[in-house]
């Protein structure tokens, strides 16, 4: 019965990864979305604590991190050589790698996966960039369906001052590649307007959890803490009523 | 929500410019004959531009890491590959068949179709991957008996690469057996592939001159109203 349970799970978005079996994934995967400068990166950080804490093994991913394809990338923007849709491709590789060689791993062997942006942030890059929508969509059809996705939801005037505070304008972060504006400035706030109005359009099509990450770090950090507690909390009690019921 | 994907075969825009395309297993000969088509095609004044699968810079040390260190699957393999496919469209043919000029390709989108699916991805997912590369002007399908190609293949080679052998689909701890199996699912796949897209067939297993004289004119009515260089037909 608790197998039974657990099978049910997960699933993909469309054809999934070939040769896969979904069954013997027992572990959690919790994607935390938002834009560039959000401050993500803490947010992970400090849920991994809470979750150690509290007894779960916890495992992180994040974009670029893949044995494959992060230091092609790396090289690909340095030069910022290749073609729009050769980007998204070698960042969907990048993604492909770390699904099959991290995520998949860790959720079979009972782990929560942390994962650090999924194919959200990646898809609403791509839209940006000129990519049709429903192409990259069924790109990134073989990713599974998290347990769930908090999003990190800030706007364009709140985001600035974390931005300058947190080193300044990155040049990818500010479309630059685009160009969106006459200077870094003008670019960064054009293109982070169009990345959070897609991620805004995603976040009502794959039902994510939004959370207003404008509040106090600790605030934010505090809520999506209690968030993710409370949706593992119930999982296990579907464990166990599972396992008495068999 | 289920994604359902669009598909290939819908890109058909209005450039200047011709692309002609090669296909089949290795050891079909189709190398060879689209080598003796580009220099036919040179010396009667087109401008013409060869294009080889993986080819890109980029990417192609990605690649080669992967299959060195075997950290691809059949989805990495995929991507990659169609990654490096996009890349050398947008930059070696888009702007030649904008510019007019006879683009021959070793090797197009029916390869991933037919070597992706061989190795357990969905054909429609594959399909999709593709769906906004251009359909070329015309393309040809070298047909070739299982055993014909094996032999040229097996007979002139040494040693056999892990992935060209299929090794990572486990189907035979023997890499030569595991290249037979892995070519005929392949195969396999182009015969789909055939009727799908409407390859233009040619019997591969015909002398080399009668299968290019085939070949040439099968060409020769794609070739009207297409500008020629005068110039570089005269320095032959």
């Amino acid at each position: 019965m608790t197998e039974e349970v657990l099978s049910r799970r997960f699933e993909s978005y469309g054809e999934g990864v070939p040769n896969l079996d979904p069954t013997d994934l027992t572990g959690w995967l919790i994607v935390v979305e938002g834009t560039d400068g959000v401050g993500r990166t803490t947010h992970v950080d400090h849920l991994r604590e809470v979750l150690e804490r509290e007894g779960y093994a916890v495992a992180e991913t994040g974009l670029s991190r893949s044995d494959l394809a992060a230091e092609g990338i790396k090289l690909a923007k340095e030069g910022n050589t290749l073609g729009s849709n050769a980007y998204n491709l070698f960042y969907a590789t990048d993604f492909a790698d770390r699904l099959e060689r991290q995520i998949l791993p860790a959720l079979r062997a009972g782990f929560v996966m942390l994962t650090d942006r999924y194919t959200y942030s990646l898809i609403a890059r791509a839209i940006v960039r000129g990519a049709d929508p429903d192409w990259i969509k069924s790109v990134y059809s073989f990713a599974l369906k998290p347990d769930a996705v908090y999003y990190l939801r800030i706007q364009v005037p709140d985001l600035v001052p974390r931005v300058i505070m947190n080193g300044g304008f990155d040049y990818w972060e500010s479309g630059m590649d685009l160009p969106m504006g006459q200077d870094l400035f003008d670019s960064f706030v054009n293109y982070q307007t169009r990345v959070i109005e897609e991620l805004d359009t995603l976040a009502g099509e794959y039902a994510f959890e939004t959370l207003d990450a404008t509040r106090p770090v600790e605030e934010t950090a505090h809520d999506l803490a209690e968030r993710v507690l409370e949706l593992l909390r119930k999982r296990a009690h579907t464990d166990e009523a599972g396992s008495t019921g068999g | 929500m289920s994604i359902v994907p669009g598909t290939y075969g819908g890109n058909r825009p209005d450039w200047p410019g011709r692309l002609f395309i090669v296909e089949g297993i290795d050891g079909s000969g189709k190398s060879t004959q689209l080598t003796l088509l580009s220099q036919w095609l040179r010396s009667e004044g087109y401008p013409v531009v060869f294009s080889e699968w993986n080819s890109s810079p980029i990417v192609r040390e990605t690649t080669r890491h992967g299959k060195k260190k075997k950290l691809l699957t059949p989805l990495t393999f995929s991507l990659i590959h169609a990654t490096d496919f996009h890349d050398r469209v947008e930059r070696e043919i888009i702007p030649f068949l904008k510019g007019g000029a006879i683009v021959l390709a070793d090797r197009y989108v029916y390869t991933a179709f037919a070597r992706d699916v061989a190795r357990g991805v969905d054909p429609r997912w594959v399909r999709s991957l593709y769906r906004f590369a251009v359909v070329p002007t015309r393309a040809f399908y070298f047909r070739t008996p299982l055993e014909v190609a094996l032999k040229r293949i097996l007979s002139g080679r040494p040693k056999l690469k892990h992935y060209e052998a299929g090794m990572d689909l486990n189907l035979h701890v023997d890499v030569q057996q595991s290249y037979r199996m892995f070519q005929a699912r392949i195969l396999q796949e182009y015969e789909h592939i055939v009727d799908e897209y409407d390859l233009t067939v040619m019997d591969a297993t015909r002398a080399i001159e009668t299968q290019q004289r085939q070949l040439r004119k099968a060409i020769k009515p794609h070739l009207v109203g297409l500008r020629r260089e005068l110039e570089e037909a005269g320095r032959d």
